[in-house]
């Protein structure tokens, strides 16, 4: 695929952005200053960035539990995020979501979401504003393989091919729902064949490449923006950690895992990066440290953040208790 | 002087005029659900066949088209979902969800996503959204097409409840729902469906959480739900003729609840009946009760009568399900064991 420099430099500034978050994440996250639980993303954001570099900020976005790659992918500010994970007044979501919540609706970001499937019956609305209003939006729902056998995706995928709105389904296929294979719980070989039960496109990229999700997710967007309708895409990923921080993962194998995460998705697109040119060891140097820098300080901002006062806990359950 | 004739409309025509109002106000308010049209697709007159199981929606798709009316698979957690996602995204839909009890097929919908957004996304979004649904027994419909189910959404922090019993309650309680920021459940009740009351033809809105006091009495407080104000009131009228001043309140919305109201009336006469036609446990019943217990005892001068279906779904058998709600009958009886 021909893509250019600028495309290949920014992919990998998000691929590696995630990547340094959510590392820094699971270590504070084993001090115990954060609270709850959070699930990571490594190994997976090849799909949040392939897909995310094809869309605008007024397109929407609907996220799952393990959401902070989509966040990051679509635009969220790190120490307003940061801040949220470690339940701040001054997260996005003013400390009341937390890391599975995580939303920023001034970029269409719609929602991390708790329920397994959660966002995909919002997107397929999302973009059923964008076709009553006429406008050329799109709407993204990430989804687990875990998901791709909830009810509701079926009910979705039907809405949306009846009524040929710009939404693409991305099944982010990392092999496992919690700690059930996805080779056992998931009828086909492939969740994208489901697509031919309701008439529309299935297609399948391989997570290891980035520029293979950009190009699906390329061809996806372009037909929900000409009217075309939905996608189903399915992209073959691993989920190099555990399904929650702190995960024994005593139903893992370990060649296996040793095997997919020799092929990091984020170790290839360096290596190519350098291969062609593009940059030198120094340069992937300094954008690592810059964001190591980015993600210090947010950090940082996170920790200055109050807690909310506790006076507050009846405000924004309706809207207008938000003033 | 002229007197303008007062105009009489079905409950069933109030609900379609708010919404063919609400969507000429508004381009963004839409109109989705199963058979809101009927025979979509096929043109001509087969199209709009329907308008709705009880043909709240047949004056919208003529006018509007099928970009704003459309028709949904039966897929309740789909099309429910997608209302909520289209609020997030900026319309206002109204969703007709057919019966209170299909709503099951959505709960994650409503209760997990729609209710607790605003909320947990620390007040980022505003989502006008309407649920409507039919309810209520007396059609022998059986045990899946006559819940009330509203108790289950006033449980719900983030929702709103609204149980309108009148035509023109109906038509401005809607209105107002519709051009709410927050999701808002809107049951019509199906025996309230036909009879006509007066309604005005301009837009109106009433606002939610204000009860109406229906009649004034002085020795007891009904509080009745829905199609159970009508039995109050006519039980109002017998207790009269015993020497007994029923005041009976309609709540009109569950959530929010005008408690003042009610509060303030139990503090004038002293004590509580409310007739609610659904199971009595932790039914809305059971909350005015402990509101009334809580915040005005020493005003009570005996316990709080709950007059309520009994425990079981709505049965089927005319014999059973006459049995089933609340009786004017029992609420008599009821009001006669604390006066």
């Amino acid at each position: 695929m021909d893509v250019s420099a600028d495309t290949l430099r920014s992919l990998h500034r998000t691929m590696l952005t995630i990547r340094l978050f959510e590392q820094r994440v699971a270590r504070e996250f084993r001090t115990g200053e954060i609270p709850g639980f959070v699930h990571m993303y490594i190994g997976e954001e090849a799909v949040a960035a392939g897909i995310c570099a094809n869309l605008r900020d007024d397109d929407y976005v609907t996220s799952t539990h393990r959401g902070h790659g989509h966040c990051i992918a679509k635009g969220c500010e790190l120490d307003a995020m940061m801040a949220e994970i470690y339940g701040r007044e001054d997260g996005l979501c003013k400390g009341r979501g937390g890391s599975m919540h995580i939303a920023d609706f001034s970029r269409g970001m719609l929602g991390a979401n708790a329920i397994v499937g959660g966002g995909i019956a919002l997107a397929t609305g999302a973009g059923l504003a964008a076709t009553v209003r006429g406008t050329d939006q799109v709407a993204v729902a990430f989804f687990g393989d875990g998901a791709a056998n909830q009810g509701v995706l079926h009910e979705s995928l039907n809405l949306a091919a009846i009524w040929r709105l710009p939404v693409i389904y991305v099944c982010e296929n990392n092999g496992f729902a919690e700690s059930t294979p996805a080779a056992y719980a998931t009828s086909v070989a492939d969740v994208a064949s489901r697509a031919a039960g309701y008439g529309i496109p299935g297609t399948i990229a391989d997570g290891r490449d980035v520029l293979e999700v950009l190009a699906a997710a390329r061809d996806a967007v372009a037909r929900a923006r000409a009217g075309d309708g939905p996608t189903l895409l399915e992209v073959k990923t691993y989920r190099f950690m555990g399904h929650f921080e702190g995960d024994p993962e005593k139903y893992r194998d370990d060649e296996e895992r040793k095997e997919l995460t020799a092929n990091d998705a984020l170790g290839s697109l360096e290596a190519r990066i350098l291969a062609d040119g593009h940059a030198s060891e120094a340069d992937l140097d300094a954008l690592r440290g810059e964001i190591e820098a980015a993600v210090d300080h947010a950090v940082e901002f996170a920790r200055a953040s109050a807690f909310p006062d506790p006076s507050t806990i009846e405000r924004y359950v309706y809207p207008e208790q938000i003033a | 002087m002229a007197v303008a004739t007062e105009r009489s409309l079905s409950m069933v025509n109030a609900v379609g005029e708010a919404m063919r109002q609400a969507m000429e106000a508004d381009p963004t308010v839409i109109v989705m659900g199963e058979d809101v049209v009927g025979g979509a697709g096929r043109g001509g007159s087969k199209e709009n066949a329907m308008g709705g199981s009880f043909g709240a929606t047949k004056s919208l798709y003529p006018l509007f088209g099928g970009t704003r009316v459309r028709d949904t698979p039966i897929s309740e957690a789909g099309f429910v979902g997608a209302g909520v996602g289209a609020a997030a995204a900026g319309l206002r839909p109204v969703v007709d969800a057919m019966w209170a009890d299909f709503t099951g097929l959505a709960f994650d919908q409503i209760y997990n996503q729609a209710g607790k957004m605003s909320y947990m996304f620390g007040g980022q979004v505003r989502l006008p959204l309407t649920i409507r649904v039919a309810m209520g027994s007396g059609l022998s419909a059986a045990a899946q097409h006559s819940g009330t189910l509203y108790a289950i959404y006033t449980h719900l922090p983030g929702i709103k409840v609204v149980v309108p019993s009148t035509p023109y309650d109906a038509k401005g309680l809607l209105l107002e729902a519709i051009f709410d920021d927050s999701p808002v459940l809107f049951f019509e009740h199906l025996k309230l469906y036909v009879a006509k009351g007066p309604v005005p033809q301009d837009p109106y809105r009433i606002p939610l959480g204000v009860a109406e006091v229906r009649r004034a009495g002085s020795d007891v407080t009904i509080v009745a739900i829905a199609a159970m104000v009508g039995r109050a009131l006519e039980a109002a009228e017998l207790l009269a003729g015993e020497g007994i001043s029923s005041e009976v309140i309609d709540p009109r919305t569950l959530s929010p609840l005008d408690e003042e109201t009610i509060l303030g009336s139990v503090e004038r006469t002293g004590g509580l009946v409310v007739v609610d036609e659904s199971p009595p446990h932790c039914s809305v019943a059971s909350e005015i009760a402990a509101v009334v217990g809580e915040k005005a005892f020493d005003s009570l001068n005996g316990p709080v009568r709950r007059v309520t279906a009994p425990h079981t779904p709505v049965p089927f058998s005319p014999s059973l399900e006459e049995a089933y709600a609340p009786s004017v009958q029992a609420i008599v009886d009821a009001v006669r064991t604390i006066c």
